[in-house]
Formats: structure tokens, sequence, C-alpha cells
């Protein structure tokens, strides 16, 4: 089992001109790495973030898109998968946080936490490429091909429950970084 | 022939599907993102999903539109959610969170099933039809009704409005529009 900042820390070097969006704790994990004008936390409601990813891989098809959600996230918007995989970006790489929490709300297990395979409802949806990462290793070596493969690209990181984090959410979801990220995304 | 490309009893075309898809093509909208609602599929959602103007995303549930929608807007691209009034209802957590507290200009196109087109829909015999005006009152959000040919024109502007000033629009469809 991972941690999930440490395979933030191993996808980072790889990070350089993508769009990432995510929020919750992958968000405060990720933003711990460093501010970036192409960071999209804007999310507003809990399980779209992967439909944000859609739309600005659909929006800007030149730039490669990753999106870091959890698994309760996922699972309040599974249909995205569907829909991902139908849309067909290939710009588009959707990790899952698998941490079998709903961690922002209190660490409550996530419904059948220890059955569920979302590498397996990826593939079912029709997703180019599936991944399924446990090893922090395995990811370290593999993490910079799969954000190069053709998408959609999906990907689990299972990990460990973090420690409790410290949700600063008008300092994420201020309203200055959304306005930068579409003066970035909007030039051509 | 299919229940939706079948004019409704009473229908006396006094909606008509081309305009409507004229003044969403006018208002620069290039993405429509749907679940199909036999209010809007004949007249609608059929001639789009042909129409090499669009590029037509068919979803899950209606409120992953928000999520695309709010995408394409930071990429300066236009979409319109084309949904069900139930839909709609389905995605107030959505639209609350993306379109009004974080003002951006998600334009949502909903069919009002069960709306009897001579009435206001506040006046709707039917429940969900007539809680959707106040509801969206209440969020502050603009909307329009597009009942005959005559509100057509409301479209286009509207939704220029709503991306000019970042911010969120319902256009009611208030009866089935006709099929070309």
């Amino acid at each position: 089992m991972m941690q999930r900042d440490a395979c933030f820390r191993a996808l980072a070097p790889h990070v350089t001109d993508e769009i990432v969006i995510s929020t919750y704790s992958s968000a405060v994990d990720w933003l711990e790495l460093g501010e970036r004008t192409l960071n999209y936390f804007s999310v507003g409601a809990m399980g779209l973030d992967s439909s944000h990813a859609l739309g600005v891989a659909l929006g800007r098809p030149d730039r490669r898109v990753i999106c870091l959600q959890g698994d309760g996230s996922l699972l309040m918007n599974l249909g995205c998968l569907v829909t991902i995989a139908a849309a067909a970006p290939k710009n588009l790489v959707h990790f899952v946080v698998q941490n079998g929490t709903y961690e922002a709300n209190g660490s409550h297990p996530i419904p059948n936490a220890k059955a569920v395979d979302f590498a397996a409802m990826a593939r079912a949806a029709g997703f180019a490429h599936v991944h399924d990462f446990a090893d922090l290793h395995n990811f370290e070596q593999q993490a910079g091909h799969v954000i190069k493969q053709t998408g959609p690209v999906f990907a689990t990181l299972r990990v460990e429950p973090s420690k409790p984090l410290t949700y600063n959410y008008p300092k994420l979801y201020d309203a200055r970084r959304r306005t930068a990220l579409k003066a970035a995304l909007g030039r051509r | 022939m299919d229940a939706d490309l079948v004019a409704d009893e009473g229908d006396d075309g006094s909606l008509k599907g081309d305009r409507i898809i004229a003044a969403i093509k006018a208002s620069g909208v290039e993405f429509i993102l749907s679940v199909p609602d036999i209010v809007t599929s004949g007249g609608l959602l059929r001639p789009i999903a042909r129409d090499p103007h669009f590029r037509l995303i068919r979803v899950c549930k209606e409120d992953e539109c928000i999520g695309i929608a709010s995408g394409l807007h930071y990429c300066d691209k236009r979409a319109l959610s084309l949904i069900q009034y139930t839909g709609f209802l389905d995605s107030i957590n959505a639209i609350r969170g993306v379109g009004v507290e974080y003002a951006q200009p998600i334009c949502m196109m909903i069919g009002l099933l069960g709306h009897d087109p001579h009435k206001v829909p506040r006046d709707s015999p039917r429940y969900g039809v007539r809680i959707i005006e106040p509801i969206l009152d209440a969020m502050g959000i603009t909307h329009h009704l597009i009942n005959e040919d005559s509100d057509v024109a409301k479209i286009a502007p509207a939704i220029e409005h709503a991306y000019a000033r970042s911010q969120p629009l319902a256009l009611l469809i208030g009866r089935r529009p006709s099929v070309s």
C-alpha cells in the first residue's frame, strides 16, 4: 500500500505543462508540492472533478489533462467513466486515489471499500489504457509513461488513509486562482 | 416511427425546432451536453446529433453536464446542456456549487415534460414543473420560457449575456419543438 503524498511526489517531476484537476484531499496534497497556474481546484460539487477534467480535455485537445480524483468522489459520479470512454479524449489521464474512505468528511469508509475494483470498472467502461498501482516503486517507474499514453487513460493509486489534513478551502478555491487559470487556458 | 418524432396531440407547430437550433448556433455554442428528454428529443436532440456544427457529448447523468460545461468555459468554449426538468432537479447541488457560487456560465435548455403550454409553468398541474421557476428564482438564476416561435429570439441574447456576466442560465422549453 502507498501513501497519497508519496504518489504525488513521484508524479510531480513528470508534470510540466499539463493541466491538473483535483479536489478535496488530493488537491490539498497536490498543492503542497507547489503553486501552478495550471492547477484547477474550482470544483464546487463532489464527484464532478472528472467531469471538469473531461470539459478541459475537450476544450484544449492540444494540452494534456490529469485528473486526481478520490474514490469517494468517483463513486458519486461513476457514470463519468462511461461518458469519458465514449468521448474518448486522447489527452486525458484519470487517476483515482483509492484510500477506501470519505477522508474529507470524517474518514468513514466508502461502500464495499475492501472489494471495489475501480480499474475493472474503467476497463469495462472502455478506457484505452488502465493501470492499477499498489506499489510505490512500481508507480515511480511507470508514472512518466502513464501520463504520456494516448488516452483516455485510467489509473488507480491504492493508498492508505492519510493523517488528518488541514483543509484551507478559501486558499484552495480562491477566485483569483480561477481567473488566472482561465487566462492561461483561454490563450491560443 | 419513434415516439419522439410523432407530434403531440394539439401540437400546432408553434415552436419550431430548426429555429431553436439556429438560435443556439448564433449564440456561439459548439458543445451540446445531453441526457435525452422526450420533450426535446425529436425536434432538437436528433437534428443536433446529425449536425456537424455541434459536438454532442452524451452523458450518463445530468450533473456531469455542469462540470463539463465549466471545464469547457475555462478554455473559451461554449456549451449548452440539453436536459429534462427532472435532470435539472437532480443536478441542483452542482448548479449551486459550480454555476452560482463559482459564477460559471452554465447554460441549460430544460424540457418541461408534462407541461401544458397554454399555462404558465407556475400554474402547471404537474408538481415537478410547478416548482421549477420558484427554485430558479430562489437560486438567483436567470430563466426564460421558450413556448412559442416568438420566444426563440430570447435564446441567443440570453446565452450571450450569461457568458458576458459569467452566470448560469435556464431556458425552459414549454412544449415539444416540432420536427423539421
